[in-house]
């Protein structure tokens, strides 16, 4: 069963404070100059789906439900165990 | 003259909503998010709270719940619906309303009294206002920052749908062109930001001053009878 990544951002002309805000606190933390910090979301998800509708199941769901296009915009890939965000928990 | 609230999971303000209908002289029925259909209500009220925890973005599971697709017949027929807060962002999510809200520009929530205009005064839910203001109505949110693509927002101004605006230098949370409400083309669907049910009563620290959506709403649905079989 394919393991799907879902990434999702603010679009880029839309201000995150979110962002923002790491943007000014790290180099006050000692961690250097950051730029264009953005906040989005990581969604990982397992899905039964026929060999060919993979593509078009999860353009689907991120469309209609995952993401809200007016404000958002994503990518995904299909990934391994290895490659999961949490595989070294 | 029936004002239907509709309770979804996670709802806070429904019983403050049924509460302001009946305070403008109409009733407020309670409607469950489960619900197939509006049991015959005149007027649909999706009240302010946090409808699901907001997961994944605020509005966003709500505006899949079974009662929205009679929300929408109700809508598409003209029948008057009122966002207000998450119900606002319930109405964007599902489409009904142009826009999001964002998170507030200063990331704070905001919990405090704001001063509107009442820039359009021909909806259901604006007919009552009869006089300039600008009306006092408290906000309190987290995700309150109205935007839309600049062309969204020249249309909507151009075509007069941007029914509440907070006052010059009281937009309390970074709302485009100060933008704290807006209604659909056809002016029966309106959604806010501020909450005009806290705003009923002038022995509460709200005020009154919204009092007036309420009566003028009773008044509307009087005067021009749903043409849709109850």
């Amino acid at each position: 069963m394919p393991r799907v990544a879902i990434d999702v951002l603010l679009k880029r002309e839309i201000l995150d404070p979110q962002g923002r805000a790491l943007e000014r606190a790290l180099p006050g933390l000692g961690h250097g100059e950051a730029a264009d910090v953005r906040i989005g979301k990581h969604i990982e998800l397992d899905l039964e789906v026929a060999e060919g509708e993979l593509e078009a199941t999860v353009e689907a769901m991120a469309d209609d439900f995952l993401t809200n296009p007016v404000i958002e915009t994503y990518t995904w890939r299909t990934i391994t165990t290895d490659e999961r965000a949490d595989a070294n928990s | 003259m029936r004002v239907g609230v509709i309770t979804f999971p996670g709802s806070l303000d429904d019983h403050d909503a049924r509460v302001a209908a009946a305070a403008g002289g109409g009733e407020g029925v309670a409607l469950w998010h489960g619900d197939d259909d509006l049991s015959g209500v005149d007027a649909v009220v999706l009240p302010g709270g946090f409808s699901y925890g907001d997961y994944l973005r605020t509005g966003a599971i709500a505006q899949h719940a079974p009662i929205m697709a009679a929300v929408r017949d109700f809508a598409a027929d003209g029948g008057p619906v009122l966002g207000i807060c998450n119900g606002f962002q319930i109405l964007c999510e599902a489409g009904l309303l142009p826009g999001a809200l964002l998170r507030n520009i200063g990331l704070r929530f905001v919990s405090r009294p704001t001063f509107l205009t009442v820039e359009r005064r021909d909806t259901p839910f604006t007919r009552g206002f009869d006089h300039a203001g600008p009306f006092s109505v408290p906000v309190k949110s987290g995700e309150g920052c109205y935007h839309a693509d600049d062309a969204t927002l020249d249309a909507l101004e151009a075509d007069g749908r941007v029914v509440f605006r907070y006052v010059e230098a009281d937009n309390p949370n970074g709302s485009a062109r100060d933008i704290a409400g807006i209604c659909n083309a056809a002016g029966n669907v309106v959604g806010l930001m501020p909450h005009p049910e806290h705003a009923v009563d002038p022995a509460l620290a709200g005020g009154d001053d919204f009092l007036p959506m309420f009566t003028g709403l009773v008044g509307a649905v009087s005067a021009a009878p749903a043409t849709a079989p109850a």
